[in-house]
């Protein structure tokens, strides 16, 4: 392959419509049918939360960006099914998904985006700065590239206290080209890190198309050979594949201690975020393909509704729910307070908001 | 003279150079097919063709090196940050390289680089996306800064940068890229390092840089309407080299200063101009220095609070009274 060429699906991941051969393999035969239909229902929780977004955006009531993640949803639900206990994640700035997937409310991330003090971060990160240690994600970053090593410390952290966990570290195809992505790359394999570097590539890094950004050796994830680190390849249409293939770097995570990097091929609707018009860099036909034969929501549900998991009565209920949600949520943000004067200067120092006998330090500081 | 944006301005400064210098290359994220993330370069790819306008994969420690590099050897880059802020990605080649190569080599090499783009806050894009590094950057001699606060100087100070043998460092303002003023068509510069009277007056001096000039002279007219105080503004273009003279001059006609920038208060802009006033001008002053930062903390994400975060007419209003007691 010419060192800049497009990396489209290879060959070995395009396959007929039709039912998805990972299906049987063990990670998702062993689900059961309730199982399916909650992982189903997650995606569908994503999807009308990002596109009720859409609207309290368009209402003035989200400011500065706003990137969706719709088109995306089976990487981040699959992978996160997957995780235990010890295994935590990071990602970009494209971090809705994650966030709910891991259990955050459509509340919190909803009053967050409207700047709100019961966001999730009070009203402090905006959209691209989600937080929730308590279930293992730790942000929602806005620069990119600089979640590879701050992945790389938690995975670093989780073998230091010897629990059997990881850290699935996300960014994007653009990300790649950061050299702290590269930086972590090689401190992950020199060090036997149990990371998983998702590389969720959706083919743009704003309008530059990943030909025009990336040189490489056929495929983005293959950079992991020149640090001697294990890679795949994924269809991240297809939330199986995205199962199978991650339940098997999570065992090396797990049992090995060793690094992957994988690569997920997938897609964005929107723009880049709500600022960019979308007219200039890709063609309205590419997203309508994409979006008529490789949506991954739709995809599973044809898949389960195949399998007899859901009905078209249990579909509509499902997505019903998942819009009342969302709806509830803009109702949330918009009758939540807004942080107050005082609240700007909280939260910048530990021992500022919690002084008392453990805080040693004095002098000013913060300055008028 | 034509009524033009800021943005224009900034282009067409750009457009001018490339046509006057073969050896001035623009480079960045999105400034090419994609026109620029805010429209700055808009146009130019197709009127100077791939080699001249060059689009970067997100690369910034990569890329400005790359630029640095190539300045060294008589190529005269112009190199966009998407924001100011992604320069800390790049913070080695920006303070270490650039910063320090014409000093180590005793004045062999020139590094007649510009790097650009907006530094700002108040667009409610949180504390990764919201910094104004002039004070960190200037701090460092072998560096250039320069902070435009209208199309004018938008223009001539992109010019002058372009020209300049030294790695000049132009900070705007995406909240400024809209205003709109005269600007004339024939070929100009504004020399770096030449403050401005933005407005005269009698009674106080306000010093400010950036958008922090705009919000002075809103409030200069409110001090003027509402308590009858005849204001000065001092813009101060150029942050290093800084126009000592010129402030000096102001303060001992109104014997009275309020520094004013959206930088955090520990170590500002305004912190080196108050040394300067009271070391040569102490007997001058009738009051102590007043002083409006943005308020000392990461920029908050919520609009509501980051309006009130950054310095806005009334603060100044209500610091210069108190300057004025
Ligand atoms: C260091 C840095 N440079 C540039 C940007 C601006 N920026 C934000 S997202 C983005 C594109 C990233 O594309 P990719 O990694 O493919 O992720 P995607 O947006 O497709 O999810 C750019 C250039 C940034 N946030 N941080
Ligand atoms: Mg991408």
């Amino acid at each position: 392959m010419a060192k800049n060429a497009v990396i489209t699906h290879p060959e070995s991941l395009k396959r007929p419509a039709g039912p998805s051969e990972y299906a049987k393999d063990p990670v998702n035969a062993s689900l059961s049918k309730a199982d399916k239909i909650a992982l189903y229902t997650k995606m569908a929780r994503v999807r009308h939360f990002e596109q009720r977004c859409i609207r309290t955006y368009q209402q003035g009531k989200i400011g500065g960006f706003l990137h969706l993640y719709v088109g995306q949803e089976a990487v981040a639900a699959g992978t996160i099914s997957l995780l235990g206990k010890f295994d935590h994640i990071i990602t970009g700035y494209r971090d809705h998904a994650h966030g709910l997937l891991v259990g955050m409310s459509m509340k919190e991330c909803m009053a967050e985006l409207t700047g709100k003090v019961t966001g999730c971060s009070k009203g402090k990160g905006g959209s691209m700065h989600y937080f929730a240690p308590d279930k293992n994600y730790w942000g929602g970053h806005g620069i990119v590239g600089g979640q590879a090593p701050l992945g790389t410390g938690l995975a670093y952290a989780v073998k230091y206290r010897g629990q059997k966990g990881s850290c699935l570290t996300y960014m994007g195809d653009g990300a790649i080209n950061q050299g702290a992505v590269h930086e972590a790359y090689n401190l992950a394999a020199l060090w036997d890190l149990p990371i998983i570097f998702v590389i969720e590539n959706n083919g743009y890094s704003m309008g530059t198309s990943q030909e025009r950004s990336t040189a490489h050796p056929g495929c983005l994830a293959k950079r992991a050979e020149g640090y001697n680190m294990a890679w795949d390849v994924v269809n991240g249409h297809d939330v199986y594949e995205v199962r199978a293939k991650t339940a098997i770097a999570l065992k090396r995570a797990h049992e090995e201690s060793k690094p992957t990097i994988l690569e997920i091929f997938t897609y964005r609707y929107f723009g880049h975020s709500m600022s960019d018009p979308d007219k200039t860099y890709r063609d309205k036909e590419e997203v309508k393909g994409y979006r008529e034969t490789k949506d991954p929501v739709f995809l599973f549900e044809k898949e389960l509704l195949n399998e007899g998991v859901l009905t078209k009565e249990l579909v509509e209920s499902i997505n019903a729910a998942a819009m009342e949600e969302a709806d509830a949520a803009a109702v949330f943000a918009d009758e939540s307070p807004e942080p107050t004067l005082a609240d700007i200067t909280k939260h910048i120092y530990w021992e500022e908001d919690n002084r008392g006998p453990k805080t040693t330090s004095s002098g000013t500081i913060i300055f008028e | 003279m034509a009524v033009i944006s800021y943005r224009e301005a900034l282009r067409a400064a750009m457009r001018e150079e490339l046509k006057r210098d073969e050896n001035v290359v623009i480079m960045g994220e999105e400034v090419a097919q994609f026109n620029g993330a805010y429209k700055v370069t808009e146009g130019l790819l197709k009127e100077f063709g791939p080699k001249r306008i060059v689009d970067t994969p997100i690369s910034e420690a990569g890329f400005i090196g790359l630029g640095i590099g190539a300045s060294m050897l008589g190529i005269r880059p112009v190199m966009e940050l998407m924001f100011w802020s992604f320069s800390y990605v790049a913070f080695d080649q920006v303070v270490n390289n650039a910063g320090n190569i014409r000093y180590m080599s005793g004045g062999l090499i020139n590094c007649p680089i510009v790097i650009r783009g907006p530094a700002n806050g108040g667009t409610n894009v949180g504390a990764t996306h919201s910094h104004t590094p002039e004070a960190i950057l200037a701090s460092h001699p072998g560096i250039k800064v320069v902070c435009p606060a209208t199309p004018y100087d938008a223009k001539g100070l992109m010019k002058a940068a372009i020209r300049d043998n030294d790695p000049v460092y132009v900070m705007e303002n995406t909240i400024l890229y809209n205003d709109k003023a005269e600007v004339p068509d024939e070929d100009y510069i504004v020399p770096i390092g030449v403050a401005d009277i933005k407005r005269e007056g009698t009674d106080l001096t306000i010093v400010a840089h950036g958008r922090a000039v705009i919000t002075s002279l809103k409030a200069a007219e409110i001090l003027e309407k509402e308590h009858g105080v005849s204001v000065e503004v001092v813009d101060l273009r150029s942050i290093r080299p800084l126009d000592e003279e010129t402030i000096l001059a102001s303060v001992r006609k109104t014997h009275r200063a309020l520094l004013v920038e959206e930088n955090k208060p520990f170590c500002g802009v305004d912190a080196q101009i108050a040394y300067l006033i009271q070391s040569r001008a102490f007997d001058e002053l009738d009051a102590p220095i007043g002083r409006v930062s943005s308020i000392d903390a990461p920029q908050i994400y919520s609009k509501k609070l980051e309006d009130l975060q950054l310095p806005y007419p009334a603060r100044v209003v209500a610091a210069a009274l108190k300057v004025l007691a």
